[in-house]
């Protein structure tokens, strides 16, 4: 799918944010452009589920401007604000699959919430839909402890895919999964950007998810972006801060 | 005190929030009727069983009592008044406390930690509406419902005593024990279980709403939503009963 750099669905400007006395973001500034997935590294509390908290409204800036789909997220009342966010799939770390339902409520869930008129069979038809891009169809009845890691996580996408979102954003899509379930989850980002013609931020420090999904990827270091191109474009550098987490990466890896 | 005093306030605005999000549509009907039968029907065997042995027991205490006057005839209302004016609002919130309290705080705080109330967020969902208003309204009307309940399974139980003691017929025993029993005793059972129905829920949905620190925090938001819900039940006990004896009886 062709990136339309003209259209940038995500635009930052400027974002500061602190919790207490620790700056956590210290001025940065992203565009993420139609059908783009754009991949934010960076080392754990570098401050990168901050950032994508602060792209869908669940944290405010303390400075700055954020922009989603034309819209200033800070200026906007709570229905305007749930209306924006049905159209951004936030796919959690955790994969936030509500205990308390079967995969089959959790599907339904923000469907039910958002489109109050459909009929009982149309949300069926989305259900089964979204469970068969994911591959999971088998598992619709099962409780979310009965499913593995992978399964989660493939669930958690599929529940953020059944509005159809013009936006995804991952939080560690693949922390903690085997690199067969890792492979599988990058390839599933990928088929969801060709299929549902969305742009995506990855928040990562898996080098393999971010070689295999980004069309752009940006290193967060400091609060600060301080590379950004393609895979090879940001680790072609004598930045000892990139290559010192590039070295890590692989030595865990090895 | 800086950290009991943010407390305080976290409290207030916990509570102003509440109230906004209950009388401001859209409603949760739904899930409000779901938290209703959830809340009703997990302590309904618990009440049922506690209801009538707190009935039988009582009423065997006071035999004794009651028998060194001859008095063992007074019996079924004195066994009323003490259930409907105390013991059944009292033991029923207390079951509650324990058995629903704790499973709104451990719930609440595992769903926090576990990132599910932000999921419910950005799936255009108010989390605050959906999950603290329905559970507090559900506990602030079960729990009446429930005490009643539970009274008249006491008084069941009382019967079930005097009848094998003193062979009294069902009629007679429930024709004495609720000669004694006005409209005010029952008014009041309704508002003070109605008041720690609304403490239960409200300490269960602050304390897991504000849970943190992983599986420990669950846990601990667990324990103080009983012991703080169990607490508080008992200052409100003791501040009922003196604005009823002062202004009504």
């Amino acid at each position: 799918m062709s990136i339309d750099r003209g259209n940038a669905v995500i635009s930052l400007r400027d974002v500061h944010k602190s919790f207490g006395e620790m700056a956590v973001l210290k001025g940065v500034d992203l565009d993420v452009f139609k059908g783009e997935n754009v991949v934010v590294l960076g080392r754990s509390g570098s401050g990168k589920s901050v950032l994508i908290k602060i792209i869908v409204g669940l944290l405010l800036p303390d400075r700055g401007t954020v922009r989603v789909l034309g819209c200033a997220v800070g200026s906007l009342d709570t229905r305007e604000l749930q209306q924006l966010r049905s159209k951004i799939g936030f796919s959690f770390q955790s994969s936030a699959l509500y205990d308390g339902m079967n995969v089959r409520a959790n599907l339904e869930f923000p469907l039910v919430r958002n489109k109050r008129n459909l009929t009982r069979k149309e949300i069926d038809e989305a259900v089964a839909q979204v469970l068969d891009d994911v591959g999971l169809s088998q598992t619709i009845n099962q409780m979310p402890s009965e499913l593995s890691g992978g399964q989660k996580k493939r669930i958690g996408i599929a529940r953020t895919l059944i509005l159809h979102p013009d936006i995804m954003l991952y939080d560690e899509p693949t922390a903690g999964l085997d690199p067969v379930t890792s492979e599988e989850i990058n390839d599933l980002i990928n088929e969801v950007q060709q299929r549902y013609n969305s742009s995506a931020v990855i928040i990562t420090h898996d080098l393999t998810c971010a070689r295999f999904t980004g069309d752009r990827v940006v290193m967060l270091s400091e609060g600060k972006f301080i590379r950004q191109g393609s895979f090879d474009e940001v680790f072609n550098t004598d930045d000892t801060r990139v290559q010192d987490f590039y070295n890590y990466n692989f030595i865990t890896k090895a | 005190m800086k950290a009991f005093l943010l407390r305080m306030y976290d409290i207030y605005e916990f509570l102003l929030r509440f109230y906004k999000e209950a009388f401001l549509p859209p409603y949760e009907y739904k899930e409000i009727i779901n938290q209703f039968f959830d809340v009703g029907i997990r302590s309904l065997s618990i009440i049922s069983l506690t209801g009538f042995i707190t009935g039988m027991v009582f009423t065997k205490q006071s035999r004794s009592s009651l028998a060194e006057f001859g008095a063992t005839s007074w019996l079924p209302s004195l066994m009323a008044i003490a259930i409907i004016r105390a013991l059944a609002p009292l033991v029923t919130a207390l079951i509650v406390a324990g058995k629903v309290g704790s499973h709104i705080g451990a719930e609440l705080g595992s769903m926090k930690v576990t990132e599910q109330i932000e999921a419910m967020e950005v799936s255009s969902t108010n989390p605050f509406k959906f999950l603290i208003v329905s559970r507090v309204l559900a506990t602030t009307c079960m729990v009446p419902i429930l005490a009643a309940y539970m009274g008249l399974v006491a008084m069941l139980g009382a019967y079930v005593n005097v009848h094998f003691n003193e062979e009294t017929s069902f009629t007679t025993f429930f024709q004495a024990a609720f000669v004694r029993i006005t409209f005010i005793d029952i008014a009041v059972l309704v508002l003070k279980s109605a008041v720690y129905g609304f403490t239960i829920g409200f300490t269960g949905c602050f304390n897991g709403y504000y849970a943190d620190h992983g599986t420990v925090g669950v846990g601990r938001a667990a324990n103080t939503s009983v012991v703080i819900s169990m607490f508080l039940i008992f200052v409100e006990e003791m501040l009922i009963v003196q604005l009823v004896h002062s202004y009504l009886h």
